[in-house]
């Protein structure tokens, strides 16, 4: 490699993120290494037994399961979340009154209402579907009602200069301009909705990763436990990943 | 009193009031939710008894410990990324990512590390605040603006006074938010870990409760730990104001 | 000219970037500033006239050349003595405007009393008596940086460098902020030399005014005002008033479009 080519990969991203995927490597094989097979896998062995896992019969099952509860519950909280979100933004007095009973739901350790929902939905998809939604819910609100209230007043005069219809003015001035928060509380919504769906799965249920997770942990069967982790994290990492690359474009556009 | 502030004891007290009626009438039945009036009552038995002192101490022990160190490790950490612009580059996605990751997960390897004892709810306490206090404390050392560290310089001020006379009292209230934060995040580990790992605490037993069909004793432990955390999170917000105010930033 | 009270001898600044070109920002750059001057500099946006002021204040070293206050060098640190304002608000948020304006004296150690003393000397030559106890965020924009003025003064600085100061005024506020700063300037006796791309405000106010070009900013010439050091802002209505300021657009004009041309190149 000619020397100014050289000088452009040292000092690049890519190279920072491989020297970072190198240095975690290193430490998770170390932790291995000092805890033995009881604390963890080795990365390479975590990475087959992950691939194994995605070719073996009962894991696609239990994987629909709880796609299945998860994505229920973030269409539920999506939907919902934008709309009450949108009129508490709008309609300024709910929007105050509402705000720090929102907030305050979203900082208790929303578990411990988990048996309440058990008591009402019995056990069952149900029972996951609403807690996932609880989870995802209120940052969507939050987010969204926001987005609303910081809708410049210079946009809606210009609106009204223009004399734009209602849809019109929703689509072309109001929508582009919340879209970046909206899209901001959807993306934390959906991490916090697949949590949700599987920490209700962990508790109460008989089907679903979260369940298979409480079942290795029970057994203490560190193979299943690693590879299960690692490919929620693979697929929540990717997925958020993915939202964090449009939600950098939308706030650039504004 | 403003009237927002009007209306909203009015919901609050009439969806009480209207959940207390829709209990006692029946539609809700009591095997599904007891009256909140009970809800207290049971509560106040459960202190007076001391059934659940021990719980109550010892997770609120765990949620102290958790606090402390992931305050300390989340705005030294901040602090270290902060100078570090190329390290920053690299962590900043993982930091925006950090909360898809369902930390609870981790839980068996950590009973493996430390044993069977409190450790590992503390440490996933500490998992969780410390991502939300290393976000703010880098979030409040971009604030400072570059003009601060230039007047520290004509003041001839050495890098320790810079850093404690003037970038910490600026970055001050987003600090706040962290700790804030950290208060939240540190109970929902504790307490998460508590109910879906039983390892004792108020946690445990809310679910123990709840398998034995408790509900007196599961409403009355579920209402003290709503109670708690919504009392601690509403002060530190009604605190995070006034400075924000003295700023103007709010 | 080497026993001036600031003196710069071939000073230039260039900025190393990655992978690209260094930036010559500034110079080379020859000046003497007599010691009790008001010396304003002028010159097109992105000349370096802040470049400019950082050097000679020590928060920025020299690429080439020296830096000397009293003939002492200055390199890379704040010497003694020199105080300075910047163009964007620097009042600490977190203090009051008492405590803000005394911070540098309790740095030094003052005792309490002469502290007191001294800061309500401050606050009553900046109109802020009544606004001691207020925090930054309570002032406007113009009492913030009399703040910041007031914060310099106090501690009495024999140099005082001010970087676009009123550039966040209107226009009113900015001739009654000129003549508090040129009464300051007669009562302490300091040095002062005072950034701005108002050429009014250069022209009314100093004894100089050093006309920039464009990057890489040198002098292009140095226009002597002859004002009486009695002046306010009523100078503005005399006859030399439109002829020096004629004089710095004709020398500012041409470098003022080159410099516009630089940046559409950058882009």
């Amino acid at each position: 490699m000619s020397g100014r080519v050289a000088g452009t990969f040292f000092g690049s991203r890519l190279f920072d993120f491989l020297v970072f995927a190198a240095v975690f490597l290193a430490l998770w094989q170390l932790a291995h290494e000092w805890g033995g097979d009881v604390a963890m896998t080795t990365p390479l062995d975590t990475l087959t037994f992950s691939v194994r896992t995605l070719f073996s019969a009962e894991f696609w099952p239990h994987a629909y399961a709880t796609m299945r509860a998860f994505f229920i519950a973030l269409i539920l909280a999506s939907s919902a979340g934008v709309l009450v979100g949108a009129v508490l933004g709008f309609h300024r007095l709910s929007g105050e009154v509402s705000e720090p009973i929102l907030v305050a739901v979203y900082s208790i350790p929303k578990v411990t209402l988990y048996p309440i929902i058990l008591l009402f939905f019995g056990v069952g998809m149900a029972a996951e579907v609403a807690f996932g939604a609880l989870h995802g819910i209120i940052p969507i609100i939050l987010f969204t009602m926001n987005a609303v209230r910081n809708i410049k007043p210079v946009y809606i005069k210009t609106a009204r200069v223009l004399q734009l219809e209602p849809w019109t003015l929703l689509r072309t001035v109001l929508l582009p301009a919340t879209l970046p928060e909206v899209f901001t509380g959807l993306r934390v919504g959906f991490s916090l909705t697949l949590i949700g769906t599987l920490l209700s799965e962990m508790f109460g249920s008989r089907s679903g990763i979260g369940f298979q997770l409480m079942n290795a942990i029970g057994l203490h069967n560190m193979d299943i436990i690693m590879s299960l982790t690692f490919l929620l994290v693979a697929f929540a990492g990717t997925a958020n990943a993915l939202m964090l690359l449009v939600d950098h474009r939308l706030h650039r556009r504004v | 009193m403003k009237r927002a502030t009007k209306l909203r004891i009015l919901v609050l007290v009439g969806g009480v009031a209207l959940v207390e009626l829709l209990c006692r009438v029946g539609v809700i039945g009591a095997f599904t939710m007891i009256p909140p009036s009970q809800m207290a009552t049971s509560l106040w038995r459960l202190i007076v008894t001391g059934q659940v002192h021990n719980d109550m101490v010892r997770t609120l022990t765990a949620v102290v410990i958790a606090l402390g160190s992931s305050v300390l490790v989340g705005a030294a950490a901040g602090s270290a990324i902060h100078a570090l612009p190329r390290v920053r580059r690299t962590v900043d996605p993982l930091l925006a990512a950090y909360y898809s990751v369902p930390v609870f997960v981790f839980y068996p390897m950590f009973i493996v590390m430390f044993g069977l004892n409190d450790i590992p709810k503390i440490v996933i306490g500490f998992l969780y605040a410390v991502a939300a206090m290393t976000i703010n404390t880098l979030n409040g050392l971009d604030r400072v603006a570059p003009v601060y560290r230039k007047t520290s310089r004509v003041f001839r001020m050495g890098p320790a006074a810079t850093a404690f006379k003037v970038v910490l009292p600026c970055a001050a209230p987003y600090l706040f938010t962290g700790i804030k934060l950290a208060v939240a995040y540190s109970f929902i580990g504790v307490v998460g870990s508590e109910f879906i790992l039983s390892t004792g605490g108020l946690g445990y037993k809310i679910g123990w409760a709840y398998n034995d069909f408790n509900n007196q004793t599961m409403y009355g432990l579920i209402l003290f730990i709503l109670g708690i955390t919504m009392l601690v999170n509403m002060s530190l917000h009604a605190w995070e104001k006034v400075l924000l105010a003295r700023r103007g930033l709010q | 000219m080497s026993d001036g009270h600031v003196v710069l001898k071939g000073v230039t600044r260039t900025f190393a970037r990655s992978g690209q070109q260094p930036l010559h920002a500034l110079g080379p750059v020859d000046l003497s500033l007599r010691a009790g001057e008001f010396f304003a500099v002028v010159g097109p946006s992105g000349c370096g006239k802040s470049t400019l002021l950082d050097v000679i204040a020590g928060l920025s070293a020299a690429s080439e050349g020296e830096v000397r206050i009293n003939g002492v060098p200055v390199h890379g640190a704040v010497p003694e003595g020199v105080g300075v304002v910047f163009q964007d608000d620097a009042s600490f948020p977190w203090l009051t405007v008492y405590d803000n304006i005394a911070f540098g004296l309790r740095r030094r150690g003052t005792s309490a009393a002469e502290t007191q003393e001294r800061v309500a000397h401050a606050l009553a030559l900046m109109g802020l008596s009544d606004f001691a106890t207020a925090y930054p965020a309570q002032l406007s924009g113009g009492m913030r940086q009399r703040v910041c003025i007031a914060r310099t003064l106090v501690l009495e600085p024999k140099l005082i460098l001010l970087d676009e100061p009123f550039g966040a005024l209107d226009q009113q506020t900015r001739l009654l902020m000129g003549d508090e700063l040129l009464n300051l300037w007669r009562q302490t006796g300091a040095t002062v030399l005072l950034i701005t791309h108002a050429l009014d405000e250069a022209a009314m106010l100093s004894d100089r005014v050093g006309v920039m070009s464009s990057r890489p900013g040198r002098f292009l010439e140095i226009v002597e005002t002859n004002w009486p050091s009695d002046r306010d802002s009523t100078i503005v209505s005399s006859d030399g008033f439109g002829r020096i300021t004629s004089r710095l657009w004709s020398l500012l004009r041409g470098e003022s479009l080159k410099a516009m041309q630089i940046e559409k190149r950058a882009k």
